[in-house]
């Protein structure tokens, strides 16, 4: 496949997506039959009340958290069929996928720089092309004189930035965000979200957001609803 | 980026307090196996130091360390005649507690075979060797006699001629030598007013015989120095030392003395053999027992610090994993921190060591072959405890991070 071939391609594209924790009495079906489809360059709200299903959707997308049935295929490659890995999924998380959650999950013994530089040293760039790469990303977001700062030294909305920063770090076709502004204030939140869409419109990415945040809502191309585990 | 050495960085303090803990147990475990070292090689130091060939001790015992031997000192002059045999030397030796200065000085006394033996095979660090066949010793340093102290010693004074270092006998007790007729001397050594009552005694019991009253003049002698008396034992030694003449038949000569019914013939190696199956026996084991637990328990320790260190970074590694980390940077990760642990710990143990050990009332020896062992368990603790949060580590799941 072709790079171009692949810009063409979904970003990410689900059929019949369900996944079921536990058995017998204890059995929840978190998520039911989900078909969805993100084009690249799209940035897409999935929107829905607390135990919808929303994570439950996202880390299967993500690869973390296989679906008990369904297909996943990201930039147009299969790589989930029920809980089957048809690729490395290690490997392709670290080529294809970029996360950010709630709390930014910096490791608090890098410094800002080098949680992000770390994400490209894993896929193999070269730790000079990584520092430079960093140093980019971190003045794209505007906390390049954060960069030598170890997490604990920064503010929420910081760390935020420098795990967007980590997310970005290896040019992902789906960046995949957990209510990544819950901990921010609106106007921070919002910057994020704007983030979000500058990266997807720029850089070619596309970006499914879960959010609880309405005010926001006028940043996303496209917005899904979730509820029992199904999309309406 | 090498994440073991940022982690220690930004962690510095709980890394160096780590280390120091780890250091000092592993400093304990050092020192106990040299204890154990330090144990056999006090036993076993007089036997291969004095270097003789063959031991002939009191027939039927496992003397002169493992139990107490009496030779007459004219076995020496027997031994000469057999051939095969370059020299034979009078061996004695007995502990003694005295007084110096208000402190317990307790010593081992050694006798040399003057002239033939001056002591000159002694490792000497100060003074010289005996130069006459009264009056004068050799002390070990750990005695704290200084050179030229006088020591009074049964009815005479002796003066510390020369010191040694490391010379101790099989308990730990610094040794003292002196010419045999000397440490005779002061072991057989008996108050004025005893010698009078012991002849006073002989006279008496000749006296209520035929033979007293036949004779009187035989009075006269029992009344006199025991030597004079044709029927008294000559002093007795504790044991003969038989060096060979180059390219004799050992088995030949043990074999001429095993035939003398009043002796036992030990090699030298039969004699260390006594000394630690025998002699230091239980102290050895209980120290090399108590060694083995120290080994175990510092084991557990060791392993339970780098488990917890790998559970505190659960999140972290959950984390890496999320971002597609190879198993290779998580076990890089833990593994290079530990093993780094384990080395600074063991180089601490070995450098305070240097400073502790030494201080020990008895010998501490550090031998290689155990430092290399002790290396290797740490090497494997480090690895094995490694593996042990490396498991945890592999099992963690990526959506960790998200809870
Ligand atoms: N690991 C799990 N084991 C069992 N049930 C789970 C697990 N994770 C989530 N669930 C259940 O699945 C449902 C969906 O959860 P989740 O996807 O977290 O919802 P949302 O993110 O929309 O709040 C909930 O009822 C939740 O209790
Ligand atoms: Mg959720």
């Amino acid at each position: 496949m072709t790079s171009e071939a692949l810009a063409d391609m979904p970003a990410v594209e689900t059929s019949g997506l369900t996944k079921v924790y536990g058995t017998g009495n204890t059995e929840v079906v978190a998520m039911k039959n989900v078909t969805l489809r993100v084009a690249r360059g799209e940035v897409v709200a999935l929107l829905g009340p607390s135990g919808a299903g929303k994570s439950t959707l996202l880390t299967a997308i993500g690869l973390v958290n296989p679906p008990t049935a369904g297909r996943v295929a990201i930039v147009g490659q299969p790589v989930l069929d029920g809980e089957r890995a048809l690729v490395d999924l290690r490997a392709f998380r670290r080529r294809h996928l970029g996360f950010v959650f709630q709390k930014a999950n910096l490791i608090p013994f890098l410094t800002a720089a080098e949680n992000v530089q770390i994400a490209m040293e894993i896929n193999d760039m070269s730790p000079r092309a990584a520092r430079h790469r960093t140093m980019e990303l971190l003045g794209y977001l505007g906390v390049a004189d954060r960069a030598s700062h170890y997490p604990d030294a920064l503010s929420g909305g910081q760390q935020q930035r420098v795990a967007v920063a980590r997310a970005l770090a290896n040019h992902p076709g789906l960046i995949l965000a957990d209510e990544p502004t819950a901990a921010l204030d609106s106007m921070r939140g919002r910057q994020v979200m704007e983030l979000f869409r500058k990266v997807a419109h720029e850089r070619g990415a596309a970006a499914l957001v879960v959010t609880h945040d309405h005010r926001a809502l006028d940043v996303f191309d496209r917005t899904y609803e979730m509820e029992d585990g199904q999309l309406r | 980026m090498n994440l073991a050495i940022r982690d220690i960085r930004h962690n510095f303090g709980r890394f160096a307090l780590t280390t120091i803990g780890i250091g000092l147990l592993l400093m304990i475990v050092m020192g106990m196996g040299g204890i154990y070292r330090g144990l056999i090689r006090e036993a076993t130091l007089l036997v291969d130091r004095i270097g003789g060939d063959f031991w002939l001790v009191q027939g039927g015992t496992r003397g002169p360390f493992a139990e107490l031997s009496r030779v007459p000192a004219t076995l020496e002059d027997r031994a000469r005649a057999v051939p095969g045999v370059a020299s034979a030397r009078r061996f004695v030796s007995h502990t003694i507690q005295r007084e110096y200065r208000g402190r317990p000085l307790r010593m081992v006394v050694q006798g040399l075979a003057w002239p033939q033996d001056n002591g000159d095979w002694l490792p000497l660090i100060a003074g010289r060797p005996l130069s006459q066949a009264h009056c004068e010793m050799i002390a070990d340093r750990s005695l704290g006699l200084p050179l030229g102290a006088q020591l009074k010693l049964g009815k005479d004074v002796y003066a510390v001629v020369g010191l040694t270092k490391g010379m101790v006998g099989t308990g730990g007790d610094g040794s003292c030598f002196f010419t045999v007729s000397d440490a005779m001397a002061i072991q057989f050594d008996q108050p004025g007013e005893a010698v009078r009552l012991e002849r006073q005694a002989r006279r008496a019991r000749v006296e209520a015989r035929d033979l007293g009253m036949v004779q009187p003049l035989l009075l006269d002698r029992a009344a006199g120095p025991g030597a004079g008396i044709p029927a008294l034992a000559a002093p007795r030694v504790s044991a003969v030392l038989l060096t060979l003449s180059p390219g004799a038949n050992a088995a030949a000569v043990a074999a001429t003395c095993a035939a003398w019914p009043d002796v036992t013939v030990y090699s030298t190696q039969q004699q260390l053999k006594l000394l630690l199956a025998g002699m230091v026996d239980k102290a050895r084991r209980q120290l090399g027992l108590f060694r083995v637990l120290l080994i175990i328990i510092s084991t557990i320790i060791m392993a339970l610090i780098i488990y917890t260190l790998t559970l505190d970074k659960i999140h972290d590694i959950a984390m890496l994993k999320l971002i597609g980390a190879r198993n290779g940077v998580i076990i890089g990760l833990i593994l290079q921190q530990a093993l780094l642990m384990g080395a600074l710990g063991f180089a601490l143990a070995y450098w305070l060591g240097t400073f502790a050990f030494p201080r020990f009332p008895r010998q501490v020896v550090i031998e290689q072959r155990d430092l290399l062992v002790l290396a290797g368990i740490v090497v494997g603790i480090s690895v094995l405890s490694s593996l042990l949060g490396l498991w945890k580590a592999m099992r963690v799941e990526p959506n960790k991070v998200l809870s």
